[in-house]
């Protein structure tokens, strides 16, 4: 990711792919501006992790790569396209709400996500349940969930359709230290296979282990662009953290 | 499309089953709405004939305002309506099956209040009673196709509830008048209500067409 803002000290990644960018973006919601000028550019196989307080535009950020959020200035294009609509089937979006239905199981959720992925070659709901560490066997409500469970479920609804470019808003709140560390095993595995991550979160630590780049935002601009653990190693990821997604 | 649609539908049909919140709230309030007026007016009077058409309609639309002010609400209570935006299935199969599902709500809880209607005001149909199949269903679906697009549209407003009912009652009284007067017409047999039904039919045409066209824009704004 190169982030084209003045303050931001970037290193350079030389001439790879990208999969979206981010001109000069500017979100206003009224008088507030959510983002401020923001560029960005994202690359294949890697995972950004968005820091910054409360308000700094982390989660509209990634709203507006998710085409659920229009630019109010600047120009947004992802997989090629200034459309939301042409790439949205390539894009998992998971928010801090879990966007499943609390009177459907999670089997019942997922298989109602899957059927709406017409010629998408997507996991099967016990496979994307198992890959998330739940039971597909269990037949509990999805309203009767732990936190955890809930957070967890709506992880196995975003790989469902085996999405190229992964947009998670605070993946590890509400989660135990262990199923922290599961999902970043889980994260890994994705990045490994060449998939992009941009992830929001307050627990740097719980994201240092996959995370290529540290962008932190502050009042809607980009205040530093640091490289993280894998740009210290380059092409590693550390061997505890499981195989890559298939 | 026909893929998409049908798995919408079953899942509202399969949470409405399970919670039965629509059902419930539409059967008591249009009991309700029936036994007031049945006190209010004079149940055994000729003038109930001509009135039942009217309390009929009208028990209907607020029972089904009760349920379309609730029809977008477990897609807004956890942001499901997000996930729905990101699929590539149009939005257009959302409204369509929301619509068909309430359509159906509706239509069980005009059976099962049918009985008691008629005891209640003491009906006898003099005109053809087939008909009474034709205007009780396009009326509730001219009735539902607004409401579920109006909700939709007022999703985003802190007074979506009182909002929907501004917008919908004056959208919907052409079609009201029509039921109303088809209606009446066929519990008293004082004339033909072939024009107030092609008029429901039309109506219905026109504003199932415009709510399918529109209802990516409303979905998709932010």
């Amino acid at each position: 990711m190169n982030a084209s803002s003045p303050e931001a000290g970037r290193p350079s990644l030389g001439a790879r792919l990208e999969i979206a960018r981010l001109d000069k973006v500017s979100k206003l919601f009224g008088s507030f501006a959510a983002l401020r000028q923001v560029s960005l550019s994202l690359e294949p196989g890697r995972c950004y992790v968005l820091l910054g307080e409360n308000g700094a535009g982390k989660s509209t950020l990634l709203r507006v790569l998710a085409g659920l959020l229009r630019p109010t200035h600047g120009k947004v294009t992802v997989f090629g396209a200034t459309q939301p609509h042409e790439a949205r089937a390539r894009i998992g979006y998971m928010s801090h709400a879990p966007m499943l239905y609390d009177e459907l199981t999670a089997q019942e959720n997922l298989r109602y996500f899957a059927s709406l992925y017409p010629g998408r070659p997507c996991l099967t709901p016990a496979e994307a349940l198992r890959q998330v560490g739940l039971d597909p066997a269990l037949n509990r409500l999805f309203g009767q969930y732990s936190q955890g469970m809930r957070q967890r479920t709506s992880l196995a609804r975003v790989l469902l359709s085996v999405p190229e470019l992964l947009l998670l808003d605070e993946p590890f709140s509400n989660m135990d230290v262990e199923s922290a560390r599961q999902m970043v095993a889980l994260l890994a595995g994705f990045r490994q296979s060449d998939r992009t991550i941009v992830l929001t979160t307050h627990q740097r630590e719980h994201a240092a282990p996959i995370a290529d780049f540290f962008i932190t935002l502050h009042a809607g601009r980009v205040a530093s662009f640091d490289p993280g653990t894998l740009q210290s190693r380059p092409g590693q990821v550390p061997a505890e953290l499981g195989r890559p997604t298939p | 499309m026909t893929r998409a649609l049908f798995t919408h539908l079953a899942k509202d049909l399969r949470i409405e089953w399970r919670t039965l919140d629509a059902m419930i709230s539409m059967i008591f309030f249009s009991g309700l709405v029936v036994v007031l007026f049945s006190i209010a007016f004079d149940p055994r009077g000729a003038f109930s004939q001509q009135i039942a058409g009217g309390v009929l309609s009208v028990a209907t639309m607020f029972a089904s305002v009760t349920a379309l002010n609730q029809a977008w609400a477990r897609e807004i209570r956890h942001q499901v309506m997000d996930a729905q935006r990101m699929v590539p299935s149009p939005g257009a199969e959302l409204y369509l099956a929301k619509t068909v599902a309430n359509f159906l709500f509706v239509s069980i809880v005009q059976i099962i209040l049918a009985p008691f209607f008629f005891v209640f005001y003491n009906l006898h149909i003099a005109g053809q009673a087939w008909q009474l199949a034709l205007v009780l269903p396009l009326g509730t679906w001219a009735l539902v196709a607004n409401g579920v697009f109006f909700a939709a549209l007022s999703i985003g407003s802190r007074n979506r509830e009182f909002l929907l009912s501004l917008i919908l009652f004056p959208i919907f009284i052409p079609a009201l008048l029509a039921m109303v007067q088809a209606t009446g017409y066929i519990l008293t047999g004082d004339g033909d209500p072939a024009l107030w039904i092609k008029m429901l039919l039309g109506y219905d045409i026109i504003f199932t067409t415009a709510s399918l066209l529109l209802f990516d824009v409303i979905f998709h704004a932010e």
